[in-house]
């Protein structure tokens, strides 16, 4: 099967405490799979992983093909991310982060690419505007547009739309399925909005204490462990994981 | 290694400092005011001392190399600085950017940057002053680079310290050039120094400029040999700051310290 992104038996230790334990999945082109857990649970430290800033204790990252570990820079010049802990530098304006990171990022045809993106993303108003200045939902949007930059094959998106109002968010939801759509790049998407996950998810796992517990699809999932909705298997993992380990 | 990326970081430092006044500033600023108070001084010191030494290239000039090596430092430090302030870490090593790109970035940056200050203090020591390089002839091409070379390494250990140690880590970055600067003998020669002084002094190449400087201002010439001695010296500064470098952000790397940076220690 064809893969975007291959993760395999993922370990990371802090000491004696196991954040991340032997995890495997993989995300397919076309495919936006939701990371689902509690606070807590090891989301951040897999995608940390994934985006290279976090040497894993033990396991292999493929995006693409390419191995993280050996061959670093193919490996991310294939991916890209957007998160509400990692905005972009509040000191350069919107175009001049897109054009630093263009350049980073190895963009050809750049200037073409920024004025697409800051035209998909509503943003040519804001192209000379600061972005500390910027609006919380602005910001989201200016960090979507540089997660695009380089057409990733691999999207990591942690929390994208945690502080947009309800119409934006669904602006950037559709904006979200139809780069999935061309089927060219995956999707890893985390979120605390399970109404979110369903709508845009093909596939989705949930992690808790560092292990992927359940995994499948969003609509069914629920019912396969006598739940009605993702947000109540959700509240389940959180609060009796060991109930639901094996299902 | 791929020169967009290592252009990125200086177009990224070119934007900084094309928008604020408060980073184009210090780039002159501070080593103008060295260069007037000392300036002062030394036609002080002609006028007190009679015309037996002229003060004017032996201070002056030595004021001048200093603060040139210091402006070096600071900019690949500030450069860096830049990234910690903006929180700009995982963002910058999420890209395909390789650390040799990034400190190449940082040290163009530091070209840029120290360039401006030099050129300010060579209008202002030649064109208020009189300071004259003619005297040092060709060897003043060495006691650029050597110079340039120590305060890189200086600039990329002040950084790989600040990586390791956390945003407050600031604070030791600064003095590192005032630090130095008792040991190389910048207004003085080192056998002046103790013996302890001394033998530190012959480990630190800015010592080979100064001794040569003041070697040709008394008549004689700058050693070839002490000056290839500082330049191998500097050179090989520079090669184990980006060894320590290196070595700190994998630690970076491992521990979780890159992606948790303001929180200083993983531990």
């Amino acid at each position: 099967m064809k893969t975007v992104l291959s993760v395999a038996g993922l370990h990371r230790e802090y000491g004696k405490t196991v954040a991340v334990e032997d995890i495997t999945f993989h995300v397919g082109p076309g495919e936006v799979v939701g990371l689902l857990g509690p606070n807590g649970a090891g989301k951040t430290t897999t995608i940390s992983m994934i985006l290279g800033v976090l040497v894993p204790s033990g396991g292999a990252i493929r995006i693409d093909g390419a191995d993280l570990a050996t061959e670093r820079s193919r490996a991310l010049s294939r991916a890209n991310f957007a998160a509400v802990h990692a905005p972009l530098p509040g000191n350069l304006t919107v175009a001049q982060n897109l054009r630093i990171f263009g350049l980073l990022y190895g963009v050809q045809g750049l200037s073409k690419r920024i004025d697409v993106l800051l035209a998909q993303f509503d943003l040519q108003a804001l192209r000379d505007v600061r972005c500390g200045v910027l609006s919380s939902g602005e910001l989201t949007r200016a960090g979507l547009a540089k997660a695009l930059l380089n057409r990733p094959r691999v999207l990591l998106l942690d929390e994208p739309t945690a502080s947009l109002d309800p119409a934006s968010a669904r602006d950037i939801r559709t904006k979200i399925r139809a780069y999935a759509a061309e089927g060219e790049g995956g999707v890893l998407w985390t979120s605390h909005n399970m109404y979110e996950v369903e709508d845009v998810c093909d596939r989705v796992l949930f992690l808790s204490h560092g292990r992927i517990l359940l995994e499948g699809d969003p609509k069914t999932l629920p019912g396969r462990h006598g739940k009605a909705t993702l947000e109540e298997l959700f509240i389940a993992v959180a609060r009796e994981p060991l109930a639901l380990e094996g299902g | 290694m791929h020169g967009a990326r290592t252009g990125a970081i200086l177009l990224r430092h070119f934007y900084l400092l094309r928008g604020s006044l408060t980073r184009v500033v210090p780039l002159f600023v501070w080593v103008a005011i060295d260069i007037v108070l000392w300036g002062f001084i030394t036609q002080y010191l002609n006028a007190v001392s009679g015309a037996s030494l002229d003060f004017v290239p032996v201070l002056l000039g030595a004021v001048l190399f200093w603060d040139f090596c210091s402006r070096v430092m600071h900019g690949v430090s500030t450069a860096f600085l830049e990234d910690v302030w903006s929180r700009n870490f995982v963002n910058l090593f999420a890209t395909p950017l390789t650390l040799t790109e990034y400190l190449g970035g940082l040290v163009l940056s530091s070209m840029v940057t120290s360039a401006v200050g030099l050129a300010v203090m060579l209008v202002l020591a030649t064109g208020v002053f009189g300071l004259s390089f003619l005297g040092y002839g060709l060897a003043i091409v060495p006691f650029v680079l050597v110079l340039f070379l120590f305060g890189v390494a200086l600039g990329i250990v002040g950084s790989g310290v600040v990586l390791r140690l956390g945003p407050a880590a600031e604070w030791f970055v600064w003095p590192i050039p005032a630090l130095v600067s008792p040991f190389v003998g910048v207004f003085y020669p080192l056998a002046t120094l103790p013996p302890w002084m001394q033998h530190l002094a012959r480990l630190l190449p800015p010592s080979y400029v100064f001794e040569g400087m003041r070697s040709i201002l008394a008549g004689g010439t700058a050693s070839v040999g002490m000056l290839a001695l500082g330049a191998a010296l500097s050179m090989t500064y520079v090669v184990l700051a980006c060894w320590f470098f290196a070595r700190v952000y994998h630690h970076a790397l491992r521990t979780g310290l890159l992606a948790r940076y303001s929180a200083e220690s993983v531990t």
